[in-house]
């Protein structure tokens, strides 16, 4: 176990490496970003003034090798935007994307899971048409319309919900919280919900698939003609078995849920990490472009690796060990 | 004993009545510092505005006003004087004296790793001289006439809080000590500016104690914020809520035409131009856009009338030149070209093109008001006059890097006079480009007329008010009479407010809170 998770380390790293290279180059080949950043008023010295303080004169080679070099000593560069350390500014804004992300994923697990079991069990219910007719919708209305109409419902007819922003914020550990207080969840949870719908949709049918999969399977039926209860066959043996898939997909979900909740956060004028991104990549901001994806390669290496020890967990026949696979 | 009870307890009683004057704005762009002398941006500028203050204040059509300085007068050709205003407090209580002007007017220089630095604005500046403690001289190696309007620019900071203080000490609060109508409570990056009121300013009292600034880039949040009531005022309203906004009797809507002019660029220096085509798409030989007969044809195709109504839903103004009527050298004789597209299929048969030729409009997707709508249509019109035109949109990070490198024939452009006054887009978009003379930075078209050089560089050294604004409106006159650029439009700025709140619209497009007043409704 030790030397597989060592190994998976490894590989990350050269992951890393390439990750930052091609997106040193890609920022590169888009533009200047002193075109965008400085005033239009200023003249052709002030402008090549700002290029060299930038280290933008240099060659692209050049200018990777520095970065490469600070990066190894643990500095990511700073912002050209805001002046201030590239990771400082995403670590900032980590915190809102994540308890935007744990509610949404809490949300579609909480709702998902059983309403997908209950559609597979009993397909043919009304409840259950109505249920798979809902996922669809779920599925295919676009995040950003839901969440335009969301604040339309919520905030702008009902005045139940603030439309945007996020609420008071309490501090756990050095950072800011909004999870621990009352305006903090009324401030959340449209955004949350919005983020959930497409996950919520993905886990209804991946569990009702599984499970209409697995009632069939002989070790139901076994269990059942040895008299267990119904409970206790699907609650154990059932959900075990069918976790496998889901577990991977809220695995992946996460990741993505994290990384690239851009839209609800933009539409929500929630202070996260997607916002950053774009704001970022609007003014080639080039330090934070590529620390951010850095982050997020790290962030979800990390998660599979999670993954796969979970795998384990649940199906006794995986094992994660120290061999080739 | 007694009474002192009952006078606190009345004074008690009188706090908890009196609401808090508390008031919530949704801003339409991202306020990347709190440090005033870090980066050149309008958000930025405009929170600057509330914490420091400038020497100059400027009114809503950005006309100078006395600010930080009480008057100012050249002392001969090289030299400018401002009396600093006496009695001015810093929110830490100490005194404002010529001392942290000349600190401030240095400290433009000296900001590590500053993007879009105020250099651009004090530059000129070759020597501060503190006279006394509210006397300071400021010297030039050429006459200036620019130097009030430039100065007006530059936030004053306390030299004590900001002697060796970074762009983070500002961004945390510990150097933002600024003489301006608030203080700075809260920076949230990204998120809100939480700012209250500093009973101890020099000018009138604002009304508001506390102002918080959302920010709200996003269009249609900011409107959702605004009708579901977690803001009071918002700025910049998109044109496509402004109809349903204005027939709301909960809000007010304020506006005014803006100092951002939307114009097209066109290469016309260039004897072949990378997207000037026959109609079959075959490059030509030689660049029609050189001739000026061609593109005053263009500029007679444009129906700006049409632009202003469909697209920008009547937010905007047709243009003829480069600022709107009533700002500083603005020429009383150019007027926009009235479209008539017969007279264009004229001047391009008179110019030898009475077929037309093909042509590719660029344009920026995110940058200006419906930017790409508008090259869409400018492409019909063209096309209906002969010259058919292909549009392509990019975003803005794209745009201008390929614009700088001269990689396009023609393209939609804007331009916003921080200045308030007409030297700004001569001396960058249509002055002959020259890196030694600095002259001609987004001069992305090449236009080039050494009469139009020769009058602007008259100007730029012309005291004289009112002899430097009829060059400046010869030199217009010349640019206009060339088309060294058509302009199309110029923006109107836009507020929207709740019933009860009433606002100044400014040209410049700052949003002050000190300029929302409770009225009557």
């Amino acid at each position: 176990m030790g030397a597989y998770i060592i190994r998976r380390l490894a590989a990350s790293v050269v992951l890393l490496f390439v990750m930052s290279l091609l997106v040193f180059v890609g920022v590169y080949a888009i533009g200047n970003p002193v075109d965008l950043l400085i005033s239009p008023e200023a003249d052709q010295k002030e402008i090549a003034r700002v290029v060299a303080a930038l280290g933008l004169d240099k060659p692209l080679w050049e200018q990777y090798l520095i970065f490469l070099k600070q990066a190894l000593a643990g500095d990511l560069g700073r912002s050209f935007a805001f002046n201030t350390p590239a990771i400082e500014l995403i670590l900032q804004r980590m915190p809102a994307t994540m308890e935007l992300a744990l509610a949404a994923m809490a949300i579609a697990i909480v709702l998902g899971i059983p309403l997908g079991l209950y559609a597979g069990l009993k397909p043919d219910s009304v409840l259950a048409k109505a249920i798979m007719a809902g996922s669809i919708l779920g599925f295919s209305l676009p995040t950003f319309w839901v969440g335009l109409m969301l604040i339309m419902l919520f905030a702008v007819q009902l005045g139940w919900l603030p439309a945007s922003g996020r609420g008071a914020t309490t501090e756990l550990f050095g950072v800011q919280w909004s999870l621990f207080t009352l305006d903090g969840w009324r401030h959340l949870f449209m955004p949350a919900l919005n983020l959930a719908l497409f996950k919520l949709s993905l886990l209804i049918r991946l569990t009702r698939a599984g499970t209409r999969e697995a009632i069939l399977q002989d070790y139901v039926k076994f269990a059942r003609a040895k008299g267990l209860r119904m409970r206790r066959v699907i609650g154990l043996h059932v959900l075990k078995n069918i976790m496998i898939p889901i577990v991977t997909v809220i695995g992946l979900e996460f990741g993505s849920v994290v990384a690239f909740s851009i839209v609800t956060e933009t539409i929500f004028a929630w202070p996260g990490m997607g916002k950053l991104l774009i704001d970022s990549i609007n003014v080639l901001d080039r330090p934070v472009v590529v620390a951010y994806l850095l982050v997020i390669v790290a962030l979800f290496v990390f998660i599979n690796l999670l993954v796969d020890v979970l795998y384990s967990a649940l199906d006794p026949r995986v094992r994660v060990t120290g061999a080739p696979a | 004993m007694d009474l002192r009870l009952l006078l606190v307890g009345l004074l008690l009683g009188w706090a908890a009545q009196a609401p808090a004057q508390q008031i919530s704005i949704g801003l339409g762009g991202d306020v990347t510092s709190i440090d005033p002398h870090y980066h050149n941006l309008t958000p930025n500028n405009n929170v600057a505005d509330h914490i420091f203050g400038t020497l100059v204040h400027k009114d809503e059509k950005q006309r100078p006003l006395p600010g930080l300085a009480e008057s100012w007068r050249p002392i001969d050709d090289l030299t400018w004087e401002f009396k600093i205003r006496k009695g001015v407090k810093f929110h830490d209580g100490s005194d404002l004296s010529a001392e942290d002007v000349a600190f401030s007017i240095d400290r433009t220089g000296k900001v590590p790793s500053s993007p879009a630095p105020f250099t651009i604005y004090t530059k000129q500046v070759t020597e501060a001289i503190v006279v006394d403690p509210h006397t300071l001289r400021l010297k030039s190696a050429a006459p200036y006439p620019n130097m009030v309007i430039d100065i007006s620019t530059v936030q004053i900071v306390s030299k004590k809080a900001a002697g060796a203080a970074s762009t983070d000490d500002f961004n945390s609060g510990k150097a933002a000590i600024g003489a301006g109508p608030y203080k700075l409570a809260r920076y949230v990056r990204g998120d809100r500016i939480e700012l209250v009121r500093n009973d101890a300013y020099w000018g009138p009292k604002p009304h508001w104690e506390r102002v918080t600034f959302r920010l709200l880039t996003n269009d249609p949040a900011r409107v959702a914020a605004l009708l579901a009531g977690d803001v009071q005022a918002i700025e910049n309203i998109p044109t496509a809520d402004m109809a349903r906004l204005a027939k709301n009797p909960g809000f007010g809507i304020f506006r005014t035409v803006s100092n951002r002019v939307i114009y097209l660029h066109i290469d016309s220096n260039r004897d072949k131009s990378p997207f000037v085509t026959d109609k079959a798409g075959k490059a030509l030989e030689r660049n029609p856009l050189k001739d000026v007969r061609v593109r005053r044809a263009m500029s007679k195709a444009i129906n700006r009338q049409a632009i202003v109504d469909r697209v920008m839903e009547g937010l905007a103004i047709p243009a003829g030149q480069l600022l709107p009527d009533g700002m500083y050298g603005v020429s009383p004789r150019v007027k926009a070209d009235a479209f008539d597209v017969d007279a264009a299929k004229k001047l391009l048969a008179e110019a030898g093109y009475p077929d037309g030729f093909g042509l590719t409009i660029h344009t920026p997707n995110n940058r200006y008001v419906n930017d790409e709508q508008i090259a869409q249509a400018v492409a019909q019109m063209l096309t209906r006059a002969g010259i058919q035109t292909k549009v392509e949109a990019m975003p803005a990070n794209i745009f201008f890097s390929r614009g700088s490198k001269l990689d396009f024939s023609f393209m939609l452009v804007g331009w916003g006079a921080d200045t308030g006054e007409v030297s700004s887009p001569l001396k960058s978009l249509l002055a002959t480009y020259s890196k030694e003379k600095g002259m001609g930075a987004a001069n992305r078209g090449r236009y080039s007329n050494p009469k139009m050089d020769q009058i602007l560089e008259q100007a730029l050294a012309t005291v004289d008010d009112g002899k430097r604004e009829l060059l400046l409106q010869q030199a217009v006159d010349v640019a206009m009479a060339d088309v060294g650029v058509i302009p199309t439009h110029f923006q109107v700025n836009t507020w929207a407010a709740r019933k009860g709140i009433g606002y100044t619209a400014r040209t410049d497009e700052r949003t002050h809170a000190h300029a929302f007043v409770p009225v009557k409704p």
